[in-house]
């Protein structure tokens, strides 16, 4: 018996393929050109635009939130190591 | 029909192979860059809910011939605890933890290898780890793509019990895209997925049945998932804002969101305030129990795993002490964040009330940047 992730990966599959040979003139959307140019980027290199770059300084708040709070993953600072309430 | 359709094919993955082949291609003129040389010294001081965690930190990274950057740290927590869960179960107690990590950074064109091993000791705790990541930058080096990969082992032990050893392992995926999306405004998306296995509570927490103590009891096992939208803009007369919004959840029924918002401005040619403010949100586990009225297999009243929502607010300033163009740069930075944390289903078994506490953070460092 599939279960309900097999079931569903295999329903996608069909449906992907039956999309792919039923027109034959379908095409990948061809990107556009890239728009901001390497010039044009001086505001983005500042860094008031990288407001948590200090890496020691972001690894210290990151580690004080992580110890106490469920919720970790998906930051740039890494860190470890128990911290025990 | 299946003939047509085998002769679509090549075609498609023509297609697919060229628009990943112009994604590359194009106008990759600006290769990719090695983090900053540096040296940075930090004194970082928590203090809150009965716990006092100070100490400094030093990081230095040096680049060698503009291809490989190498960077150490070295990091100290002196813990002073006296937390609601030390105080009404045992007592006050002090201990220290340091960390050190290498790692170096090798950049090739619009890519940038990063390896790095890390370890965190305190007398009953130690974490080991090592990290991989790759950043790509693509189409015209307006999009960034990083992934990453941390491996990490720990060791648990308990204080005054010799018969007590445990371990912990740990897989972190992560993946990110950073876009430009105009001339002054940068969009991310980061997913980070981490998978645990083994001794993943606290040897000295307990829980309580009917009003009782009884040793926490965690399930062995737990993956948790985060993903995080994050935008940030400048507003141009020397301003910036951003926010930002994560999306937590594992496979112990958490849930969480984090909202971060912060404005940074310049003061004069030297300095740089910024002000921020940050809210969370969690819902508890399935097997938290502030106190519990049945025996259950999994059990635990760690109160980082209840109904809690916490607020944040912070300002940071940082000055120019010294500029030498195409040399080296020296700043003093000072950073304050107070945060406020309320817990739903905690109670305070001193005054039986539901449990809350303020916390301060205060960071004060120098970077040198040359």
């Amino acid at each position: 018996m599939m279960d309900t992730t097999q079931r569903f990966a295999v329903l996608a599959a069909l449906g992907g393929a039956a999309l792919l040979s039923g027109c034959s003139s379908w095409r990948l959307p061809s990107l556009p050109e890239p728009w901001v140019k390497p010039y044009e980027r001086e505001r983005l290199a500042d860094p008031i635009m990288k407001p948590g770059s200090d890496g020691l300084a972001a690894r210290h708040r990151e580690h004080v939130l992580v110890v106490r709070e469920a919720a970790r993953g998906a930051n740039s600072a890494q860190g470890g190591g128990c911290g025990c309430n | 029909m299946a003939a047509i359709e085998l002769r679509g094919m090549p075609g498609l993955w023509q297609r697919i192979a060229g628009l990943f082949g112009s994604l590359l291609a194009m106008g990759g003129a600006k290769a990719i860059e090695l983090p900053e040389d540096r040296a940075e010294g930090l004194y970082h001081l928590y203090k809150g809910g009965g716990v006092t965690a100070d100490g400094p930190a030093l990081l230095v990274r040096k680049s060698l011939a503009d291809k490989v950057s190498l960077s150490g740290s070295y990091y100290v927590d002196a813990v002073s605890n006296a937390s609601i869960d030390v105080v009404t179960t045992a007592s006050k107690f002090k201990e220290t933890r340091k960390a050190y990590d290498f790692g170096v950074d090798y950049a090739y064109r619009d890519s940038l290898m990063s390896l790095g091993v890390y370890r965190s000791k305190e007398p009953d705790y130690q974490a080991d780890s090592v990290s991989i990541d790759v950043a790509q930058e693509v189409y015209g080096n307006m999009t960034t793509v990083a992934l990453g990969f941390t491996r990490g082992v720990d060791k648990v032990l308990k204080a005054g019990e010799p018969s007590f050893s445990d371990s912990a392992k740990h897989w972190q995926y992560r993946l990110g895209i950073t876009q430009v999306l105009t001339p002054r405004l940068l969009g991310s998306a980061n997913l980070e997925v981490v998978s645990d296995d083994g001794y993943l509570g606290n040897p000295y927490r307990v829980a309580r049945v009917f009003g009782a103590s009884v040793p926490e009891r965690n399930p062995r096992t737990r993956t948790s998932r985060a993903l995080k939208f994050k935008l940030i803009g400048d507003l141009g007369e020397r301003n910036a804002a951003r926010v930002e919004y994560r999306y937590f959840w594992d496979t112990w029924d958490i849930k969480a969101h984090t909202l971060e918002a912060g404005y940074s401005r310049y003061v004069g040619n030297d300095w740089l305030a910024d002000g921020f403010v940050r809210f969370y949100k969690q819902g508890q586990a399935l097997f938290y129990s502030d106190n519990a009225s049945s025996e259950t297999l999994y059990l635990s009243r760690n109160r980082q795993l209840s109904d809690f929502r916490s607020f944040g607010l912070g300002g940071k300033l940082s000055y120019t002490a010294k500029r030498v163009p195409g040399q080296y740069e020296l700043k003093i930075v000072g950073s304050i964040e107070r945060i406020r944390f309320n817990y739903g289903n905690f109670t305070d078994i001193r005054t039986r009330k539901a449990y809350d506490f303020d916390a301060n953070l205060l960071q004060l460092y120098v970077t040198a940047t040359f």
